[in-house]
């Protein structure tokens, strides 16, 4: 369509606009955390001198540096198992024909609608009987079983695109199934699975409810419930600009991934959810 | 999906069950053995968590059980539902919840419209939008609640001095709370609500676009008569996942405001019964309410989608 220059300004000013809305509660939080003192409370959007301490304070603190391994550890396991699992599912459900595959994709789809504190109230319960209680393991069971209904869902889109008469060629030139799936359609689906990683990986990275509910210590408290039981250096000085500072540090890996593969991830998600 | 994977041949259509039962090669047993091989783990992984806790949930839902006091355990049957459902507090509750759901969902969907044709039609800035709209998008929960929170905050934020509102306390009332929990919650998912869109908005050809206004269609009528119609199916999909999203908000509730000045929603509710006060019993019925409320929503959306697309079907006829 030919487009005036009018209503190129018109769209560009939207644009500005829209990038202005998505990083401006990033830049406040960002600000606030390299105020110090007076400053915290100067009610103004940046600080009047720019200082690391609520960094150093951050780092210093046992608390959030162990909630910061324990999530970088889970959230990479997770992901990985998930990711995996969802790989070999996805294939399954878009290439072979079992009976049961529609109980596989309605377990999913039932899963993504079920609520998630209704599932980790009565796992608080049941990690209490067998001991998986503030353990990491008994974080990343929920995590895997959560992540991996999105996953599927968009890996079977991708695979779906897949020109799959390449694996019939490899068939035919006397590979079994096995055989094909792994030396044709891995390299073809490598994207799609990379896709899928970084979606579950911003998944498990957010998860609050099982962090609060299943965990009581630092043993396997992950960062956003840990944000939440912040305490300041005294039980009177409000942990206000620290807790910026933590939020600032767990988003990092956020901006990292969205910078280098913003095309992958809306390609996913658009996918995985309208043609899934 | 077909069978075309399996080099049986086409089998016709009509074909009964104990027939084809027969007629399974050795090759669609192998195919069906692969294919539990694969799917198996994730079904496993997916229901092994998920499968016991619910029917847990649902047993615990029938006692009076506090976990502090094992010994009291008591069957009271339907008694916790309907000390739930007779109280006024679950009531409200549940009132606040479906406020946010409707108050975000709707605004959510105004405004993904207007970021989805903004990310469809500008031709410079792409790279630059795609990722400034996926920071809110993956950015975690929890933090963009103490963003919004701190903004608000009448001690530390910067909105009451940019709208000039001096000390007004926006956690003092529950409907200026509600209202910054609002805003958090839009912020966060409206892009993902504009990814959904604008995957709709890509697969309405341009010449329809073009035929509309080369007839001297209006702007406001290309988007009215054109572009919604024929992106009814991305919108009820976004509409879906977010309705579904926004009725078990809890993180943001849990930071901004813990459910203070009566802004505790029902996904709240359930945490504090089980976890703060340990009622296992109660706190499990307001967990297994709040799910069938879920898949309550869910079923009328699918219903009005099917009616929805079979009349589109009957229009076109």
């Amino acid at each position: 369509m030919k487009v005036s220059r009018r209503t190129q300004a018109f769209w560009i000013a939207g644009a500005i606009l829209i990038i202005a809305y998505a990083i401006i509660p990033v830049l406040w939080i960002i600000s606030l955390s390299f105020k110090e003192g007076d400053d915290i409370t100067n009610k103004s959007f940046l600080p009047s001198t720019w200082s690391w301490e609520n960094y150093k304070t951050v780092f210093a603190s046992d608390l959030f540096t162990t909630a910061l391994r324990n999530s970088v550890g889970m959230s990479l396991i997770a992901t990985t198992i998930s990711v995996i699992l969802a790989t070999l599912a996805a294939y399954a459900i878009s290439r072979l024909d079992f009976p049961g595959k529609r109980l596989v994709l309605g377990v999913a789809l039932a899963i993504t609608v079920f609520p998630v504190i209704a599932i980790a109230t009565p796992l608080f319960d049941l990690w209490r009987n067998i001991g998986l209680y503030d353990t990491w393991l008994g974080l990343i069971i929920p995590y895997l079983s959560y992540s991996l209904p999105l996953s599927v869902y968009v890996l079977a889109a991708f695979f779906r695109e897949i020109p799959w008469e390449m694996e019939q060629a490899a068939q035919v030139d006397g590979a079994t199934a096995w055989q094909a799936f792994r030396r044709v359609i891995v390299p073809l689906a490598t994207p799609g699975v990379f896709t899928a990683a970084i979606l579950t990986f911003f998944a498990v990275w957010n998860d609050f409810v099982f962090g609060i509910t299943l965990t009581s210590s630092e043993a396997a408290r992950p960062v956003p419930a840990a944000l939440a039981f912040f305490q300041g250096a005294s039980q009177f000085s409000q942990p206000t600009a620290p807790i910026a500072a933590a939020a600032v540090v767990v988003t990092i890996p956020v901006v990292i991934l969205v910078l280098l593969f913003q095309r992958k991830i809306v390609a996913g998600l658009t996918n995985g959810a309208v043609k899934g | 999906m077909s069978t075309t994977t399996s080099a049986a041949p086409p089998r016709p259509p009509k074909e009964t069950r104990a027939a084809r039962r027969i007629r399974l090669t050795d090759r669609t047993r192998k195919e069906r053995n692969l294919g539990w091989m694969l799917a198996g783990p994730a079904f496993i992984a997916m229901v092994a968590v998920t499968g016991y806790p619910i029917l847990n949930a649902i047993w615990l839902s029938l006692f009076d059980f506090r976990l502090t006091d094992p010994s009291g355990r008591e069957f009271v049957f339907l008694g916790n539902y309907l000390t739930i459902l007779t109280d006024g507090l679950f009531w409200q509750q549940f009132g606040i919840t479906s406020l946010i759901t409707i108050v975000t969902v709707s605004v959510e969907l105004v405004l993904g419209f207007a970021l989805a044709m903004v990310m469809h039609r500008a031709l410079y800035l792409r790279t630059a939008l795609r990722t400034a709209i996926l920071i809110p998008y993956g950015i975690i929960t929890v933090v963009s609640s103490y963003a919004w929170a701190y903004a608000f905050s009448n001690t530390y934020g910067f909105v009451n001095g940019v709208f000039g509102l001096g000390e007004y306390d926006w956690f003092g009332g529950t409907w200026s709370a509600l209202f910054t929990v609002c805003v958090a919650e839009i912020w966060k998912t409206t892009p993902f609500m504009s990814l959904l869109l604008l995957a709709g908005l890509a697969q309405i050809p341009d010449d329809y676009l073009e035929a509309a206004k080369v007839d001297g269609a209006t702007a406001w009528q290309r988007v009215k008569r054109v572009i919604l119609p024929n992106m009814k199916a991305a919108i009820m999909v976004a509409l879906l996942f977010r309705t579904l999203d926004a009725f078990r908000i809890f993180d943001s509730i849990f930071i901004m405001t813990a459910g203070a000045q009566n802004t505790e929603t029902l996904s709240f509710l359930a945490y504090r019964q089980t976890i703060s006060r340990v009622m296992v019993g109660l706190g499990s019925a307001v967990s297994v309410i709040l799910a069938v409320l879920v898949v309550l929503i869910a079923v009328m959306f699918v219903k009005v989608f099917k009616t929805d697309l079979s009349q589109q079907r009957g229009d076109k006829k």
